[in-house]
């Protein structure tokens, strides 16, 4: 059942994410940040699968939840029939699947010959614990998180600071 | 039976699939939905690890590239709509005042 559920959400999230980045049907960036909303979905399938419950969690709410609403409020706010009138340019697409593909095989060949999957076989009933990993990150890893908190004040600042329409500039300029 | 080669092999090649977007797409918003991809091609593995290790710190580490994924994502699109509103285009092609 779990092999079934792991091929699943696997092919789920190869799909759709290669159908965010390459759509043959629609160029619209509405368009790849709806199947972006999918690849997260299925991806966090994979993490309850992991045992991750926390992150899987987490993933739907901040990546699902926040980052596509932002990506989309953004979109919203640009131009999106700009981008529809481009085409392909078909040698450059063929250049990156070629590249790409190179170093997809390179890794994978790299990872099969390491074994590694033999080595880190999967024994006992694994760690997936939200109380352990809550415990953890406010004992061992607090400096971290607090940090992190800073960072998102920051982060906070910063875009509004940026995003500001410049008045003074304005009023110099008329 | 699933083991972490399989789960690392999704991560590569979804990863892959980033490096993709970045190279063929041109609109600077659908590139920065290929760096996400990348970034969860990581966690991916990260958290893969943590379970087959039974070892929590991969899925802190996760937590964390969440978080700060989401301040670069806010800080990113509000450089895009500044870059937009001074520029009036999204494209990459088009912004090209640092060429030599």
């Amino acid at each position: 059942m779990q092999d079934l559920l792991f091929y699943i959400f696997s092919s789920l999230t190869l799909l759709c994410g290669l159908l965010v980045v390459f759509n043959p049907f629609s160029r619209n960036p509405v368009t790849s940040a709806m199947f972006l909303v999918l690849t997260i979905i299925s991806m966090s399938g994979l993490f309850v699968l992991l045992k991750a419950f926390f992150l899987a969690a987490v993933q739907i709410l901040v990546y699902a939840g926040a980052v596509i609403v932002l990506f989309l409020f953004v979109i919203m706010l640009l131009d999106v029939k700009e981008e529809e009138r481009r085409r392909f340019q078909k040698f450059g697409t063929f250049l990156g699947f070629a590249s790409v593909a190179g170093l997809a095989g390179i890794i994978i060949n790299s990872i099969r010959q390491s074994e590694i999957g033999d080595a880190l076989a999967f024994k006992g009933e694994g760690i997936g614990e939200t109380r352990e990993l809550g415990h953890k990150l406010f004992t061992e890893y607090v400096i971290p998180f607090e940090i992190v908190s800073l960072l998102l004040l920051v982060a906070m600042v910063g875009c509004i600071l940026i995003s500001k329409r410049d008045e003074s500039k304005k009023e110099g300029t008329q | 039976m699933i083991g972490l080669e399989h789960y690392l092999i999704v991560s590569v090649v979804l990863f892959c699939l980033g490096l993709l977007g970045l190279i063929i797409r041109r609109n600077l918003i659908v590139m920065y939905m290929g760096l996400e991809l990348m970034l969860n091609a990581a966690n991916l593995a990260l958290v893969a690890f943590s379970h087959y290790r039974n070892n929590l710190d991969g899925q802190i580490m996760v937590f964390f590239i969440i978080t700060v994924a989401a301040a670069e994502v806010a800080v990113g699109l509000a450089l895009i709509v500044a870059l937009y509103r001074k520029r009036q285009t999204n494209d990459v092609n088009d912004l090209t005042s640092m060429k030599l």
